[in-house]
């Protein structure tokens, strides 16, 4: 009786001492975004409070007012930011995963000669980091003219996702047993069938989630975009962030505010998709 | 229905060859086995069959059309897969249908054929569900419906039970002969199991590495053994295999035990031969079968027993082998104890011992 109720409290004791672990992680994780939502609706005062003030007195809409508002009245051209950012992300992102299922198939399908070679030389560029490259992107870009336009960072954000999707996409690919393209082959489909009606089906979940990291590392990115955008035609919404700057000033809760509809979006598109995360690769038609 | 002919086919993959120009005749409605270990070439030449691997030499026929060149959808097969392959994103109505729906066929007439194939499998009240809800004997059952569906010319099974718990399988392999039987389709069916090969045959191909070691029956390969490798594996348990020597006209064992050569070989004297005999051929005095013309007697001691209930195993010794015979109507045999064995001379073989030939004439 004594030994078990003994084992019955360790065994309390250790699940609420996880609870408490994992509540500092998830604290420590979640803050700095709770913070940044929450100073989107506190006036400048109480943002720049010394000591901070934790519980906020008062909650308004200022500075999303201020932020729709015209020139002058602290407003950005928000909706053109978010309309770059759109364009650049979602297209960058379709060209990354049709690039990154093909090669991705490839690598997982096919045996050809240096395919390791590529497949390290392909990984070998995700070494480099993003913002060495600016500088003679930069350059590269300004020569042949397409500095600030959406082509241009399209086109370095597909060369950045790309290897990064064909990595994720082979791995997955890798996992749909050979046979049931097979199978398809013999059940009458041509090879082409084979894969949109079986294979890709099977690993959707897979291409789905390159698909999101895809998409949030484009919809994220500053480091490239503020040296190759110049104007309001091209600058994406981190670049966009970047106005709330001046000379003197910081213009802190704009910048929350900006911040908060970034993030919208992406938290939308994560939660259109967790379903295929989620359900992972848990196949059922072949023998596990 | 078809025939299908293999005419010297070749695999070879880069320098490394894994067919040997192998020749084989399958009739209309015929069951053939292709049985032998892993890397005899048995799933190879099926996939060459299937389309599935490119053929390096010779020729494949179904019916009369060469189909060397023909991918797998236009060779008009079907196939069973070791792991199933069903689609795991298709319910088992769709998984049934897939192959009828890709050749465009009408929606009534696909119901018509998946409900027929999944009675005849039982599969009806299982249609809605995902391959991932099924048992592996479920499973199976699915991929046989996937086939039977087609109405094909050929029937492919690549190893289909060796997934499946020994009891599933004992079942299954009765479902296969059942549907064999119904359906009087051609089959082409690998496995490395020897059991299912003798149970399921109409004819047993075997194989090794690469090349065909004998076709026959299921009686003619496991009475008649054309070499010491088809002796071995075939039967079970395998054929006992003794060294020994042709001397005065008997065959004479390595500790000198003499039996006189078993009828219908052909031996020269001072010839090194291997002497095999089933379990079966090799049984205690009052405890086997009515003698026969040619029986040999000889003393061995019983090292260890597995009583089967109906019949006793015994592994003994002789000539420094192991040797296992069989007791029928089996009493408590104490290990270590001396039995009078008799040898049924007419059901031994007599091998050739550096080719491994069967001698037999």
């Amino acid at each position: 009786m004594t030994t078990d109720r003994t084992h019955r409290n360790r065994k309390r004791a250790l699940r609420i001492a996880h609870f408490i672990g994992l509540f500092i992680a998830m604290s420590i994780i979640c803050i700095p975004g709770l913070w940044i939502v929450l100073n989107s609706f506190r006036p400048t005062v109480e943002i720049m409070a010394k000591p901070p003030v934790w519980i906020p007195n008062e909650l308004n809409l200022d500075h999303y007012r201020a932020m729709f508002g015209g020139n002058g009245q602290g407003g950005v051209p928000v909706l053109t930011y978010f309309r770059n950012s759109m364009v650049i992300s979602v297209t960058s992102t379709i060209i990354a995963l049709l690039v990154g299922m093909g090669g991705g198939y490839a690598f997982a399908r096919y045996r050809f000669k240096g395919k390791a070679a590529l497949f390290v030389g392909l990984m070998a560029t995700r070494a480099v980091p993003g913002v060495a490259l600016s500088l003679p992107l930069f350059i590269l870009f300004a020569r042949i003219g397409i500095i600030d336009t959406h082509f241009g960072m399209i086109l370095a954000y597909v060369a950045m996702n790309v290897p990064f999707t064909v990595w994720l996409i082979d791995g997955f690919f890798r996992q749909v047993p050979r046979e049931l393209a097979e199978a398809a082959e013999i059940d009458g489909c041509t090879r082409w069938q084979a894969f949109w009606r079986v294979e890709f089906p099977v690993a959707r979940a897979g291409i789905a989630s390159a698909g999101i990291f895809a998409f949030l590392t484009s919809w994220n990115e500053y480091a490239l975009a503020s040296q190759l955008t110049r104007s309001v035609y091209s600058k994406t919404m981190p670049v966009g962030l970047l106005d709330f700057t001046s000379e003197f000033t910081l213009n802190w809760g704009g910048m929350c505010a900006l911040a908060v509809l970034m993030i919208i979006p992406a938290l939308i598109l994560t939660f259109l998709v967790q379903k295929h995360l989620i359900a992972g690769l848990t196949f059922g038609g072949v023998k596990g | 229905m078809a025939q299908v002919h293999l005419r010297s086919v070749v695999k070879k993959y880069g320098g490394l060859q894994v067919v040997h120009a192998i020749n084989l005749d399958i009739a209309d409605g015929e069951f053939v086995v292709l049985v032998g270990p892993s890397g005899c070439g048995k799933s190879t030449t099926l996939r060459m069959i299937a389309g599935l691997e490119d053929i390096s030499g010779g020729e494949v026929l179904i019916g009369d059309r060469v189909v060397n060149d023909l991918p797998p959808r236009e060779r008009n097969l079907a196939m069973v897969f070791q792991n199933y392959a069903l689609y795991p994103h298709m319910s088992v109505r769709e998984n049934l249908g897939f192959s009828l729906k890709i050749a465009k066929r009408s929606q009534s007439e696909i119901d018509r054929a998946v409900d027929d194939a999944a009675e005849i499998l039982s599969l009806t009240p299982l249609l809605d569900r995902k391959p991932g809800q099924l048992s592996g004997g479920q499973r199976q059952r699915v991929a046989m419906g996937r086939a039977i569906v087609r109405h094909p010319d050929v029937f492919l099974f690549d190893e289909p039970l060796s997934n499946l718990d020994a009891k599933l399988r004992t079942q299954m392999r009765v479902e296969i002969k059942k549907l064999h039987q119904r359906l009087k389709s051609t089959i082409v069916y690998v496995t490395h199991d020897q059991v299912e090969a003798m149970t399921l045959a109409d004819r047993i191909v075997i194989m090794r590495d690469g090349h065909i070691e004998q076709i026959g029956t299921p009686l003619e390969v496991f009475e008649r053994p054309n070499t010491t490798f088809v002796a071995t594996f075939i039967g079970s348990p395998p054929m006992n295999m003794l060294p020994a020597r042709v001397g005065g006209g008997r065959v004479v064992l390595t500790d000198g035990t003499a039996f006189d050569i078993p009828p219908g070989h052909k031996v020269e004297e001072g010839q090194d031969v291997i002497f095999g005999a089933r379990a079966d051929n090799i049984m205690p005095v009052g405890h086997s079968l009515p003698a026969t013309e040619h029986v040999a007697e000889v003393k061995m001691s019983v090292q260890l027993t597995e009583p089967l209930g109906t019949e006793t195993l015994l592994f003994a010794q002789l000539a420094g082998q192991e040797v296992q015979a069989k007791m029928l109507n089996p009493r408590p045999v104490a290990s270590g104890e001396v039995l009078t064995f008799q040898i049924n001379l007419d059901k031994c073989h007599l091998f050739d011992a550096e080719t491994g030939a069967s001698l037999r004439v």
